[in-house]
């Protein structure tokens, strides 16, 4: 007879543990408790007592079992003596048994949970001798760790520094010229304070704080996938995220409505479009896609981008096993995905301001005029047959191939496509009816060939004259509710154990945490309990203002990121975030105000080889404006920007052919003013984005992204040099300059103070006079070709002096001041 | 150069050596510029390296194999019937199931060159006389039965999107020997094109390491033309007013961030004249440009960017991809597949002997090949429409090759089962393609890392082994 305590625990002991015992739990196996290995792993119980054969335990520590492309035999790379598999062998076959007091007791260190994860403490201030320079908490803590290194902060930018960095940080565009004077003609103490106020009551602060947040929401205007459709109603989520912003909604509630707005009791549409955050995911309708597959792969993304966006944690990994670093284990991942397991994608109609009332009184005019067109094209005898032989396809697949491909393609395009096949006819919606109809006259099949093409046509032609509603992208939750499993080495194939959603383990204790459904999560997310949204949050809202964040990973708070510089100001911030009711502008107006935000941010020889990074922050940064500003910074100085706010994405014009890679898409140039938009406004077309965001760093969102890298390159030249977009915006400001000063100094002086907010320096001038001599020699030299020039049509303006100064105003937008917040 | 900024980038170095992570923990532009380099500075291999460029030929939508380079007499033997189920059990396929039935090769195939590799005889003429330079691979596998997400696979190790492409991360490594010239190009030909710019994307690398498309129609690369009517001196002029600006603000900044920014308009400007001068074939000879097939169709587009790629990688730059995206024969094989071949095996053999001739072929590593193969089972309309039957996908089992760049010429690598269904020996793995590309160019793909999210990426992801059998 086997002795569990004297055959079976020692073996446990010296050879298991190390993994699967308490500090480790490889696939979530744990050998040192009785009711742990008696469960099992991932994949389910390993001990069958009474019956070896099929236990896995004993398979893996003997022939191994088959893992991906390798075979994998346990404990790896040594294998159990023959002896040892044998005793393990005859005790499970005697029962397996195990004494309760027999807890095998391994020493194996428990790791420390990283610093993120430990609660949120407010700070005691530091106590400083008097200083004049600090002007609210946050210096105090900045100057805390200046003053033990005997380093001085950086003093206060010059006015004008200050006033254009403020603005291009608040509102993401440079003043106006009117706004410059007013703000430097202020002499009143408090005149910096009041201009932040102000900009932070400007419609335009949601703009340029939606950027960061839809980097982190992967929004864009298309599907991705081979196809790149575009999505015609996404803009209605960024609308919500810059409305949101703008009205300073508390982050908890951004938090809550975003990730389950449509669960809220008796939510409303605006409601239903936040959770359309989780619509932003890639979709792919390639032909011959699993879509079991894709929808797991959509699940994955769903998960990964809230670990990163509240969790700052690269949750990611543990898709394939535990976390290496982090104590997030893999069923922690899973459980958190199982928040989305039984979330539906709905699109539901949702109609914009002004298009209800006309939709209303055309609505039976439509529906009259389309039955016609069904009858006249026996529509209502045809399609039966062709959801016939669709319903046969996808219950006998392989049976008839010329059927096959078709129901693919159809399984592909239409969302939820098989669901509404299934339904008899007089129980689907008047919509999902439609959808059929429309997909079937479209696609009749071989049978019926082109005979049904002059009806699709007029349907298209119909639809045109009378638009549909508007719709929103949501999500809803499905009333069958499937269990969740996970999936051995983040393989969808391979199912291990069933798991409830809930929070990470390390965060909250198993017995407490059984949060329900996605709702409850959003909810937890924002409560005291989780130490991290909070942090991760106020980190992100720093790094924006100063190029760096308090923790430089922003996207990992885990043992792997970097530890944040000042942690108590970090933790500060946090409780300050909360105590004011999660307002982004108390925050963002505290940063800006305080003294270190100040500061001016030219290079510090004296502190170059001992902070580099400016970690120590006895400066400002200097930072490369993302793609979006810069395009609304060259808007703004040449006067052209429409600055009216939110709507539909639109398309500038950019070269012949940039789309002509994507198969669905035309980029159809956006017509009027409407071209002269803010970069936020650019259509993100997933597979081929406008150019002047893939050359200058914008993520392509297709995953989640906390920051974006900052590159020099000379398509960035080219871009700014050359692009018409841009020759447009030279040629704009050329002309104001030269109607809005007389006088060669004058009109320089107007020149850098729209471009640069400051009045040019001597050498600076001189560099500009002569340039412009040296231009107006060349155009004399060349008459002819001055006429095709982009400069050459300024009314009432001599040729050769507005080449000159399209010349100088393209040499200004592209000038490294211009392209940076100082 | 300034010792103030000299001991910053000595200290930087000796953090550089002291993180963990390594580079990429902190701004690599920052690094160089503060050297009064760029980030493209051609940069030393891991170790020495049999390859300095790579000429990919990107055979997009998945060649068939089964009519290209792997014989399977069996097939005829099997026309018109389903597989065996033993062989159907498991098999997944994107478009027919696998009760479908086999369709035989038409072809004819013969033995090429000393080393008797075998090409159909839509090949067999155009490639013989370079059977004995290239090393053929009819064991590749991948995991993705889909075009896009092969796609990715093949091109950037990993089959989600976002992340940097092969050619992003040789850049990454070694730079680009080339001052005025993008050192990643991308040339296209053909008909759809499954994943636009994510194939040349630099992911979450740097854009520096972003592939530049050489487009067909305007501007090859985008925004190379001066704006309308201006000449050479006047834009000279308006770059040489940017660099006074911006000198004078990188004294009032000391700011290397600002001296790098007048590299790369230095750069800029440089490319200019020299991208117009590569793509200038005029000085091309008459015997040259025929070689290339210039002078007819159907192979004057697909020749005109073979030869291309030479002068690309004459001038240094490191990564050329040549695409023709026409290869996804679900129907109509026979025709389609004559076509492509009519369209790009000429010019393949040309631009082979004609790096060759140059002494190019040492150096530069050619791959070709699409990101699956075919299955040996037909697509049918209807089974009796034999022109119009064509393959499906099939990531298990396909054929690529390797030449020059270190490459054992002459050898056929690995084989596939009586009907190409299987690998029977010596599995390649796109990781591990990607793997041996990286050694011939002396990386090791396991130290060719960038962190981001929290986590060292490679190309190879978490694979890879180098194939030893490939190299000369």
């Amino acid at each position: 007879m086997i002795d569990f305590l004297r055959d079976i625990k020692p073996v446990l002991a010296s050879r298991c543990l190390i993994c699967h015992g308490p500090s480790q739990q490889m696939n979530g196996l744990r050998l040192d408790r009785r009711e742990d290995a008696m469960r099992g792993g991932y994949s389910g119980p390993v001990i069958r007592p009474g019956d070896s054969a099929s236990s896995k335990l004993y398979a893996l520590i003997t022939k191994g079992i088959q893992a991906g492309d390798k075979r994998l035999v346990m404990p790896p790379s040594d294998p159990l003596a023959s002896r040892e598999t044998d005793l393990i062998r005859r005790w499970i076959d005697q029962g397996a048994a195990w004494p309760k007091e027999a807890e095998v007791h391994a020493k194996a260190p428990v790791r420390p949970l990283p610093w993120s994860f430990t609660p949120v403490r407010r700070p005691n201030m530091p106590a400083l001798p008097g200083t004049g320079w600090v002007r609210n908490p946050i210096d105090a803590f900045i100057m805390a760790k200046l003053g033990s290194l005997h380093v001085d902060p950086s003093p206060e930018a010059a006015k004008t520094t200050l006033m254009r960095r403020v603005y291009l940080d608040l509102i993401g565009l440079p003043p106006t010229a009117d706004q410059a004077a007013t703000f430097l003609a202020d002499q009143r103490a408090d005149a910096y304070e009041r201009l932040v106020d102000q900009l932070l009551q400007s419609p335009h602060y949601g703009e340029k704080w939606a950027r960061q947040w839809l980097d982190l929401a992967r929004y864009a205007d298309s599907e991705g996938g081979i196809q790149d459709y575009v999505r015609p109603y996404a803009w209605r989520y960024r609308q919500w995220v810059i409305d949101a912003l703008n009205q300073d909604m508390p982050f908890d509630q951004f938090t809550i409505e975003q990730m389950a707005g449509d669960l809220l009791p008796g939510s409303t549409p605006r409601q239903k479009i936040a959770a359309g955050f989780h619509r932003n995911t890639v979709t792919s309708r390639e032909g011959g896609i699993d879509l079991e597959e894709l929808r797991f792969a959509q699940l994955v993304d769903r998960t990964n981008t809230v670990g990163t966006t509240w969790l700052g944690l690269t949750i990611g990994c543990a898709q394939c096993h535990d976390h290496k670093y982090d104590p997030i284990r893999q069923s922690d991942y899973y459980r958190l995905l199982a928040f989305f397991q039984n979330a539906l994608e709905v699109d539901i109609e949702a109609p914009l301001p002004g298009e209800l009332g006309p939709y209303r009184r055309y609505i039976g005019e439509y529906r009259s005029q389309r039955r016609a067109l069904l009858d006249q094209y026996d529509v209502a005898k045809l399609q039966p047959a062709w959801e016939d032989d669709m319903r046969y396809s996808g219950a006998n697949p392989g049976k008839r191939t010329d059927l096959d491909a078709a129901y693919d393609r159809f399984c592909k395009q239409i969302d939820n496509g098989p669901k509404m096949l299934q339904k008899p006819s007089a129980s689907r919606t008047q919509r999902e009816q439609d959808t059929l109809s429309d997909y079937f006259v479209r696609n009749p099949g071989t049978a019926i060939g082109d005979k049904l093409k002059p009806m699709a046509e007029k349907l298209t032609a119909l639809s045109a004259k009378y638009p549909p509603l508007s719709l929103i992208m949501s999500l809803a939750e499905d009333t069958r509710r499937e269990p969740t499993f996970l999936r051995i080495r983040g393989n969808f194939k391979d199912t291990g154990i069933e798991v409830t959603p809930g929070a990470p383990e390390a965060l909250r204790a198993p017995s407490a945490n059984q949060l329900p459904d996605r709702l409850a999560l959003a909810r937890w997310l924002v409560s005291p309990e989780n130490p991290l949204t909070a942090r991760v949050a106020v980190n992100r809202m720093w790094q924006e203002l100063f190029g760096r964040g308090l923790v430089s990973t922003s996207e990992d708070f885990g043992t792997q990121g970097e530890k944040p510089t000042h942690p108590e100001l970090l933790d500060w911030l946090a409780t300050e975030f909360v105590e004011r009711g999660w307002s982004r502008k108390a925050i963002c107006r505290l940063i800006v105000t305080s003294a270190t935000y100040r500061q001016g941010s030219g290079l510090r020889p004296d502190l170059a080889n001992r902070d580099p990074e400016n970690a120590l922050l006895a400066r400002q940064s200097r930072l490369r404006l993302p793609a979006e500003l810069i395009r609304d910074a060259a808007l703004q100085a040449s006067g052209l920007l429409l600055d009216t706010v939110g709507g539909e994405s639109v398309r500038p014009p950019q070269p012949e052919g940039v789309t002509d890679l994507v198969y669905s898409f035309n980029w159809a140039e956006s017509s009027g003013r409407s071209r002269y938009r803010r970069g936020i406004y650019v259509q993100t077309q997933r597979t081929a984005l406008y150019p002047l965001l893939m050359n200058f760093d914008s993520p392509d969102r297709t995953v989640t992204c906390s920051r974006r890298e900052v590159s020099n390159t000379p398509l960035q030249a080219l871009n700014l040099m050359n692009d018409p977009v841009f020759t447009e915006l030279a040629q704009a400001l050329a002309a104001r300059v030269l109607q809005e000063a007389r006088g060669e100094n004058d009109r320089i002086e107007r020149a850098f103070r729209l471009c640069f907010s400051r009045s040019p320096g001597t050498t600076e001038r001189d560099a500009a006079l002569s340039y412009l001599e040296r231009r107006r020699r060349m155009a004399r030299a060349n008459p002819k070709a001055v006429e095709q020039m982009p400069a050459a049509d300024l009314e009432g303006v001599d040729q050769t002096e507005a080449v000159a100064w399209f010349g100088l105003s393209r040499a200004l937008i592209n000038a490294d001041e211009f392209l940076t917040r100082e | 150069m300034d010792p103030s900024v000299l001991s910053r980038t000595l200290q930087r170095r000796d953090f550089l050596r002291r993180s963990a992570g390594g580079i990429g923990m902190i701004a690599l532009s920052d690094l160089l510029a503060a050297e009064g380099r760029t980030p493209l500075d051609p940069r030393p291999p891991h170790f020495p390296s049999t390859a300095r460029n790579v000429i990919f030929l990107y055979m997009e939508g998945a060649p068939s194999q089964l009519d290209l380079f792997d014989p399977k007499p069996e097939l005829t033997r099997w026309h018109g019937k389903p597989l065996p189920p033993s062989q159907a059990k498991d098999l997944k396929l994107a478009f027919i199931k696998p009760t479908a039935t086999i369709l035989a090769s038409p072809r004819t195939f013969g033995s090429y060159g000393q080393s008797g590799a075998v090409f159909s005889d839509y090949l067999g003429e155009a490639w013989a006389p370079i059977a004995d330079e290239i090393c053929l691979v009819r064991s590749m596998h991948t995991d993705a039965f889909n075009h896009q997400p092969a796609d990715f696979l093949l091109m950037a190790g990993h089959m989600l999107p976002g992340r940097p492409t092969m050619g992003s991360w040789v850049l990454y490594g070694l730079g680009s020997e080339s001052k005025d010239l993008p050192g990643f190009v991308v040339l296209s030909t053909g008909k759809s094109n499954m994943s636009q710019a994510a194939q040349w994307s630099s992911g979450f690398l740097p854009s520096n390491y972003q592939g530049v498309m050489f487009r067909r129609k305007g501007d090859p690369v985008l925004y190379l033309s001066n704006p309308q009517g201006m000449n050479h001196d006047e834009q000279r002029a308006d770059f040489d007013f940017v660099a006074a600006l911006n000198r004078e603000h990188h004294t009032q900044t000391g700011d290397v961030e600002v001296a790098s920014r007048i590299a790369s308009y230095e750069m800029a400007f440089r490319m200019q004249m020299s991208a117009p001068e590569m793509l200038d074939l005029s000085k091309e000879s008459a015997g040259i440009r025929a070689m290339y097939g210039l002078d007819r169709e159907p192979t004057r587009a697909y020749g005109t960017n073979c030869l291309l790629a030479r002068r690309l990688v004459e001038r240094g730059v490191r990564f050329v991809m040549v695409t023709h995206s026409s290869w996804d024969q679900h129907s109509e094989l026979n025709k389609k597949l004559k076509e492509n071949c009519d369209i790009t095996a000429g010019p393949v053999a040309a631009l082979i002997q004609d790096l060759k001739q140059r002494g190019l072929l040492e150096s530069t590593l050619v791959v070709w090949g699409g990101e699956f193969g075919r299955t040996p089972l037909g697509q049918f309309r209807r089974p009796e429409e034999l022109d119009y039957a064509g393959r499906d996908h099939h990531p298990n089992g396909f054929t690529m090759w390797l030449a020059g760049g270190g490459i054992r010429p002459g050898v056929t690598i690995g084989k596939t089962g009586d009907l190409g269904l299987a690998i029977t020996e010596d599995p390649v793995h796109v990781n591990d393609l990607q793997a041996t590309i990286l050694h011939c160019l002396g990386l090791d793909h396991t130290r060719l890392t960038y962190r981001h999210m929290g986590r060292n990426f490679r190309l190879t992801d978490v694979r890879g082994e180098i194939v030893r059998k490939m190299l000369a």
